[in-house]
């Protein structure tokens, strides 16, 4: 019987984990992830999920135990946040190379300096280019049926996900939330299996030194040389997308929720503009296309769920007759404008689309961005783009003079 | 046509040679002078204090001391540790196969 009970972002996530069987996890505790693993910790103590919790100095240390663990065959857990997420940098790199599917929840926070505990996006888009696939959710339903599909999608593909969060928006507020039942769980999701067996029968050198061409080995067999190994990794992420795509289809078939695959639409059938968005802000801008509506401004949202793989074709498909494009994000790529923009702006390149693209930098570090206040960006930039401006970047709510 | 490296990431079985043969990045090639090598001189194992040095493990503590020239990167230790002298380093153009 599947249960609907009233979850935080955060226990959401750890009961994905516990219905996915999840053998290893490592993590350090960073606000606001913490909840998660505290979570899981108790359970494992508990003897409620069998499962190694490996207790380890640093986020850096985290990665480094979900790699080896998942090399021997476990499939493994970690979360984190913001300078946790940082600090696994170079990991993330190992682990994405390694072609393991280890899942992560990241729970979206500002990045210091100066300190900041509160919610943005700043910490995983900055982590984009790692060869991990990220997905964003809208909700604590999202959250749970997310990891329950990254796992899938991950040991199919055999690439890393993050299953990305907003901190506090949704990590720690209160939500219905339907847990599937396990034997459910268990039969969309089958055994994790190894794209390589390491066993001391058989051993084998692991990401030794590679060489800028291609080598013979030992044996006589010509091995990749490292572009190979690049291409390999890029060729698997951007593969990644059917198998992202019918997994959501599987899953929305078995349980009811379809939550988009790589991007969901609001109200975009007879829009006058777009607006875009990741994560709990596009969920924020749904209620701002909804006020804009009531007053006759034929406002529609896209909500970008999976940020890489980039939904490049599904992007330029649900935006080929948009007469106006609003990008309201929670990072900044500092020197240029938001990731996000920049992204959407290269994927209409050589579409024909040229329609007016305006981006918001909004809600960083936690800073309060009401759907009031995000109807009324799209008002200023359509007076804007009524009067020809066609590329603008604007911070939302923010001092700038 | 070759068959293609299946393998997602790197990796290779443990082998001698697996990494090539690093003897190429040589620049300079130990060479032993036998009428002073400590081992020959005596003419039973003695000394081998080049076989124990040797970062690389090339060196086989032998009568008489050989040097696997395959994988010798020539970083000149066993030269230098040699309390009798007996290795010289050769520039590599000038040294004989």
């Amino acid at each position: 019987m599947s249960a609907v009970q009233i979850l935080t972002g955060n226990q959401a996530a750890a009961t994905a984990v516990k219905l996915c069987d999840v053998q290893v996890i490592s993590a350090y505790p960073i606000t606001p992830s913490t909840s998660l693993t505290e979570m899981l910790a108790e359970w494992i103590e508990k003897g409620e999920l069998k499962a190694e919790y490996v207790r380890v100095e640093s986020e850096h240390s985290v990665m480094t135990v979900c790699v080896s663990a998942s090399s021997v065959g476990a499939r493994v857990f970690t979360s984190t946040s913001s300078h946790g997420l940082l600090y696994m940098h170079e990991q993330l790199h190992w682990a994405a190379g390694s072609r393991l599917p280890i899942v992560t929840c990241v729970i979206n926070r500002g990045v210091g300096a100066p300190w900041s505990i509160f919610n943005d996006q700043q910490d995983s888009i900055s982590q984009r280019d790692t060869g991990w696939i990220q997905i964003y959710c809208r909700d604590n339903q999202e959250i749970l049926d997310s990891v329950i599909q990254a796992y899938r999608i991950a040991e199919e593909v055999y690439c890393p996900v993050m299953v990305c969060y907003d901190g506090f928006v949704l990590s720690h507020t209160m939500m219905p939330v339907e847990i599937p039942e396990a034997e459910k769980v268990k039969n969309f999701l089958p055994p994790y299996k190894p794209h390589t067996i390491l066993s001391p029968e058989e051993p084998l050198n692991i990401n030794p030194v590679i060489l800028p061409t291609q080598r013979r080995d030992a044996q006589g067999v010509l091995r990749d040389g490292y572009m190979e190994f690049r291409w390999k990794l890029q060729h698997a992420l951007e593969g990644s997308r059917d198998v992202i795509v019918e997994v959501n289809r599987q899953f929305a078939d078995l349980f009811g929720r379809d939550h988009g695959g790589m991007l969901w639409g609001y109200r975009t059938d007879d829009a006058e503009v777009y607006l875009v968005g990741i994560g709990s802000l596009a969920t924020e801008a749904t209620m701002a296309a909804d006020m804009l509506r009531e007053e006759g401004i034929h406002a529609g949202v896209v909500g970008i769920r999976v940020y890489r793989p980039f939904p490049r074709e599904e992007i330029r498909n649900v935006l080929k007759n948009a007469p106006a494009i609003v990008i309201f994000e929670k990072d900044i790529s500092y020197g240029y404008e938001g990731a996000l923009s920049a992204d959407v702006k290269a994927a209409l390149y050589g579409t024909g689309i040229s329609a007016p693209v305006h981006n918001y930098i909004a809600g960083l570090g936690g800073r309060d961005v009401k759907a009031a206040e995000l109807a009324e960006a799209v008002r200023s930039s359509l007076a804007a783009v009524a009067g020809g401006v066609m590329e603008r970047q604007t911070w939302l709510n923010c001092v700038t003079e | 046509m070759e068959t293609r490296d299946e393998n997602l990431s790197a990796m290779c079985r443990p082998a001698v040679g697996e990494a090539g043969r690093t003897g190429d990045w040589r620049d300079a090639t130990p060479v032993i002078d036998y009428t002073k090598c400590i081992a020959s001189l005596k003419n039973r194992p003695a000394c081998y204090l080049c076989w124990l040095y040797c970062p690389e493990g090339v060196v086989i503590a032998g009568v008489p001391v050989q040097i696997d020239l395959d994988y010798c990167k020539g970083c000149g230790i066993c030269a230098e540790e040699c309390p009798a002298k007996a290795i010289t380093m050769v520039l590599q153009k000038e040294a004989k196969p």
